[in-house]
């Protein structure tokens, strides 16, 4: 959900100006180490949250010699509860044995440095933490330092630092937990060093995930697992349609049944709210409501798409333009035009949408899953009618994220805190997975039309990519942050708008669609369908060509170095050149996002038009990294998540009602159809790029040119039909 | 009243028998380790075992529990000491890990019923359990894992 620019503007700048740093003993009874920086006080205030030179993490060190990092992003299964603890034991020659995580409470001093706000997303976290998080670990560990040289009464420059303990030139030991009260008097120094990373102990290894043991016992703690003396439990009858209204409703029945506490009008809908989950969720199916169905009554996504495909004939808002795209045509040898789709998506973390709420007279604490602290909390306060510093938010483990968790709107807190105000009572709001598919947010259906032509030898000389889908950013808060222009918003084009190929005449353009339907960040964003559609195209113009698809693009990215690495790396790996057996085909797309760089090959085969693939190989360059067991988790979930939606995946509605449910109406890859995944990493010394979202772009397009290879068939349409290849 | 056992406890309970034994596990015996995905046997996050064979308690009720034995992700090892625990650490399977409670619970059936298990019986056995995360290439490593502790007696 970043955009380069902004993040490319604004890295790294967080620890320069340090200015003081405060150290106490906290209750617990460790060395409790903050940063503050000029202009903040202590007290967050409202205006101080725009700000991107905010505060950063914190470490815990006990006298019982646990060092808690408290970790400012929250895990998704992303890794952040060991990737920024690693960083900042790395600097602290912590006891990795002893390294412990916390999730921040909201607090300005936690904000994201680069966006201002408390927020986990655009794949930002680790290079975002880098500087913030070992700047923290080089802080407490030379106060470490100096405590000790005061007590051995020798200069700090003769000690050193190893797995949590200070040691002398004579090779005296004192442990952090010793130097835990003699540390917490210490005025903080004015620069550390941080380490050369040839020392480095942690950063670079595949060390494993803190997390892991206790989800492995059932004892992490997701939101819908928090529960409250004296909780209710709570569903919400939500509109069948988008933007329909509740008129009445007879809860006779419901309201005799056995559990059932309250049945109430929230602006969000009815709540039913009951002792337990299942008695709230019976009486909700013997509730009977009359909907005001309202504009969106007869949505239709077949006529949507017909609409988007008249609307692409015409010339839309202008967002690149390289030469001239048309007369380069007119000259082209041969030319090809084709128009890809993609559907709506939902994002479908295991874990349905859930949020509790503990509303009182004048404090509100909330537990969830949440990507979007700051914007949670404060919608939260909205809504309880309390400041903001009268309302905790407690982030727990999220049972997947992939950007639903960071509603703009907040919409499943705010209508938690909508629920409790009518419970009375300490709450929990259950999504059923069906309430979780209905509840929009999806990721916005899109139509490239996309026309291009070859010159007399095969080489691209044209390109025109227009778009026609609605816009992530448009009408939320960060609209005027995040959009070039009122039909320009980078979220849906990025990974278009930025083709990296060396063709001289490229045409870009927006149609940006208005439909009632909420959308909102994927996995990947508007990667998740450009480079699907661009790197479709660009194996449509190597067969216009005559020519190898990676020899093709390699042609046209020799100054593109960091492309043409993984794009060579996974071909060599994929052993691109060495036949396959018969019936199988191998498909490669290359694509940038979020700092990082992705390329891969995809082996497939189809039967009876059934598609299966069979091996996928993946490189990434992401710079500089920090743990590479993490890194090919995350491609590997990638290009599964990204083949999941290539595969199976479609949003419809008819007559405004959403056709899909569950997961028998939308598929989700499965063991028994889950490719051989290899993931080759590039050794780089280049700034850190993110690694959450950058393996999903490549997989659609990997696996539909891999298609063509075996049937000669291009994929237009997502999920791939093979009944509607052309 | 329904009577059963719940990792070797017993439990005797006052709840509507048509009741999904998976909320009663997580509502009424505060076991939270056994999740909810989908509510009609579609995802198997829900998986426990009933008399030692893999239940998709979203859609059982409880009454079908009622005079035997469930084990949930809580009963499966007190200490991370079951061999596909160890293997799950040992590949460092989990990414949000909301799926794994059942997939370990799949898993240990499997492993029971064939201890040295073919990929092609892991598709079998692990098809139902869907990880959003895609962890199924490390899920499928870590079985094999735990087959080879268990047959070289390395299992504790």
């Amino acid at each position: 959900m970043i955009r380069r620019r902004v993040a490319e503007g604004i890295t790294g700048k967080g620890m320069q100006r340090r200015d003081f740093l405060r150290a106490s003993v906290a209750a617990s009874g460790g060395l409790l180490i903050g940063f503050h920086f000029p202009g903040l006080s202590q007290v967050a205030s409202a205006q101080s949250s725009a700000n991107v030179f905010m505060p950063n993490a914190f470490v815990r060190i006990g006298t019982d010699e646990r060092v808690t990092v408290i970790v400012n992003h929250s895990e998704m299964g992303q890794g952040v509860y060991t990737s920024l603890p690693m960083l900042l034991a790395e600097e602290l020659d912590a006891d990795w044995t002893k390294v412990g995580f916390e999730p921040a409470p909201v607090d300005p001093k936690y904000n994201h440095p680069a966006f201002g706000m408390q927020i986990t997303g655009g794949s930002s976290s680790v290079w975002s933490g880098l500087e913030q998080f070992r700047q923290a670990g080089a802080l407490a560990r030379a106060m470490m330092v100096a405590a000790a040289a005061q007590q051995w009464n020798v200069d700090s420059s003769t000690c050193r630092t190893e797995s949590g303990a200070v040691f002398s030139e004579s090779n005296r030991k004192l442990t952090y937990g010793q130097l835990v009260g003699a540390a917490a008097k210490l005025t903080p120094p004015e620069h550390v060093q941080l380490k050369d990373p040839k020392t480095f102990k942690l950063i670079g290894k595949p060390i494993k995930r803190l997390d892991t043991p206790e989800k492995l016992n059932g004892k992490a703690v997701f939101g819908i697992d928090v529960k409250l003396p004296g909780m209710l439990t709570a569903v919400v009858a939500r509109p069948p349609i988008f933007g329909a209204k509740m008129k009445s409703f007879d809860d006779s029945r419901p309201r005799a049944m056995p559990g059932v506490r309250k049945i109430v009008a929230i602006p969000a809908g009815v709540t039913v709210i009951a002792d337990t989950f299942w008695q709230a969720k019976m009486a909700r199916e013997a509730l009977r409501i009359e909907w005001d169905e309202g504009s969106m009554q007869g949505f239709s996504t077949t006529q949507m798409m017909r609409d988007f495909r008249e609307r692409a004939k015409s010339p839309g808002t202008s967002v690149r333009k390289d030469g001239d795209s048309a007369a380069a045509l007119a000259n082209a040898a041969k030319k090809v035009e084709a128009v890809y789709e993609v559907p709506y998506l939902s994002h479908l973390m295991m874990e349905p949408l859930n949020c509790v709420v503990d509303l009182r007279a004048d404090s509100c604490e909330v537990w969830t899953g949440s990507q979007f602290q700051t914007v949670d909390r404060a919608n939260a306060a909205k809504v309880a009618g309390l400041p903001n510093e009268k309302v905790q938010l407690h982030t727990t483990f999220l049972g997947g994220g992939f950007g639903r968790r960071a509603n703009p709107q907040s919409d499943f807190v705010v209508e938690a805190v909508q629920v409790a105000k009518a419970a009375g009572a300490p709450v929990k709001v259950i999504w059923t997975r069906e309430d979780d598919m209905a509840g929009g947010w999806y990721r916005p259906a899109f139509l490239h039309a996309i026309e291009g032509g070859v010159d007399a030898s095969g080489n691209a000389i044209s390109w025109r990519s227009r778009l026609v889908g609605q816009s992530i950013m448009a009408g939320t808060p960060f609209a005027a942050m995040m959009m070039k222009g009122k039909d320009y918003d980078p979220a849906s084009l990025e990974g278009v708008d930025d083709l990296p190929y060396a063709i001289p005449n490229v045409a870009v353009e927006s149609h940006q669609a208005e439909i009632n339907v909420p959308v909102q960040w994927w996995r990947s964003v508007g990667h998740s369908h450009t480079a699907f559609a661009v790197e479709c195209f660009v194996d449509e113009l190597a067969a216009l060509g005559g020519k190898d698809p990676y020899q093709f693009r390699r042609a046209m990215l020799q100054k593109q170095p960091r492309y043409l690495g993984v794009l060579d790396l996974a071909a060599q790996k994929a052993g691109w050149d060495k036949p396959l057996p018969k019936g199988m085909g191998r498909g490669i797309a290359v694509h940038f996002a979020f700092g990082s760089y992705s390329a891969h090959v995809a082996e497939v085969s189809v039967t009876d038009d059934r598609v299966r693939v069979h091996r996928m190989v993946c490189a990434i360059d992401c710079g500089q990294y920090v743990n590479p067991g993490i890194i090919a988790a995350q491609t590997e979930g990638g290009a599964i998540f990204g083949a999941s939606a290539a595969l199976f995946q479609e949003l419809t509605f008819e007559n405004g009602r959403l056709q899909q449910t569950n997961f028998h109406t939308f598929p989700v890859m499965r063991m028994n159809e889950c490719p051989e995944i290899e993931t080759h990493i590039v050794e780089s010394n280049e700034k850190s790029g993110g690694i959450g979202e950058p393996g999903v772009p490549c997989a659609a397009p990997a696996i539909a040119n891999a298609i063509f290879a075996v049937t000669g068939k291009r994929i237009r349409r997502l999920p791939i039909r093979m009944t509607e290849a052309v | 009243m329904i009577g059963f056992s719940v990792n070797g406890k017993r439990v005797d309970l006052d709840v509507d028998p048509s009741t999904p034994l998976l909320w009663v596990i997580r509502e009424q015996l505060g076991l939270t380790g056994t999740k909810y995905g989908c509510g009609m046997a579609q995802c198997g996050a829900c998986t426990v075992h009933i008399n030692g064979e893999a239940a998709r308690s979203c859609v059982a009720p409880v009454s079908r529990a009622a005079g035997k034995s469930v084990t949930t992700i809580e009963g499966l090892s007190p200490d991370l000491s079951n061999p596909l625990q160890r293997a799950w650490l040992e590949e460092d399977v989990p990414q949000c890990g909301y799926c794994q409670s059942g997939q370990l619970m799949s898993a240990a059936v499997l492993l029971r019923d064939k201890p040295r298990p073919t990929d092609e019986d892991i598709d079998e056995a692990m098809t139902g359990n869907i990880c959003r995360c895609g962890t199924y290439p490390r899920i499928r490593r870590a079985i094999h894992r735990a087959a080879e502790m268990v047959a070289k007696g390395d299992a504790r």
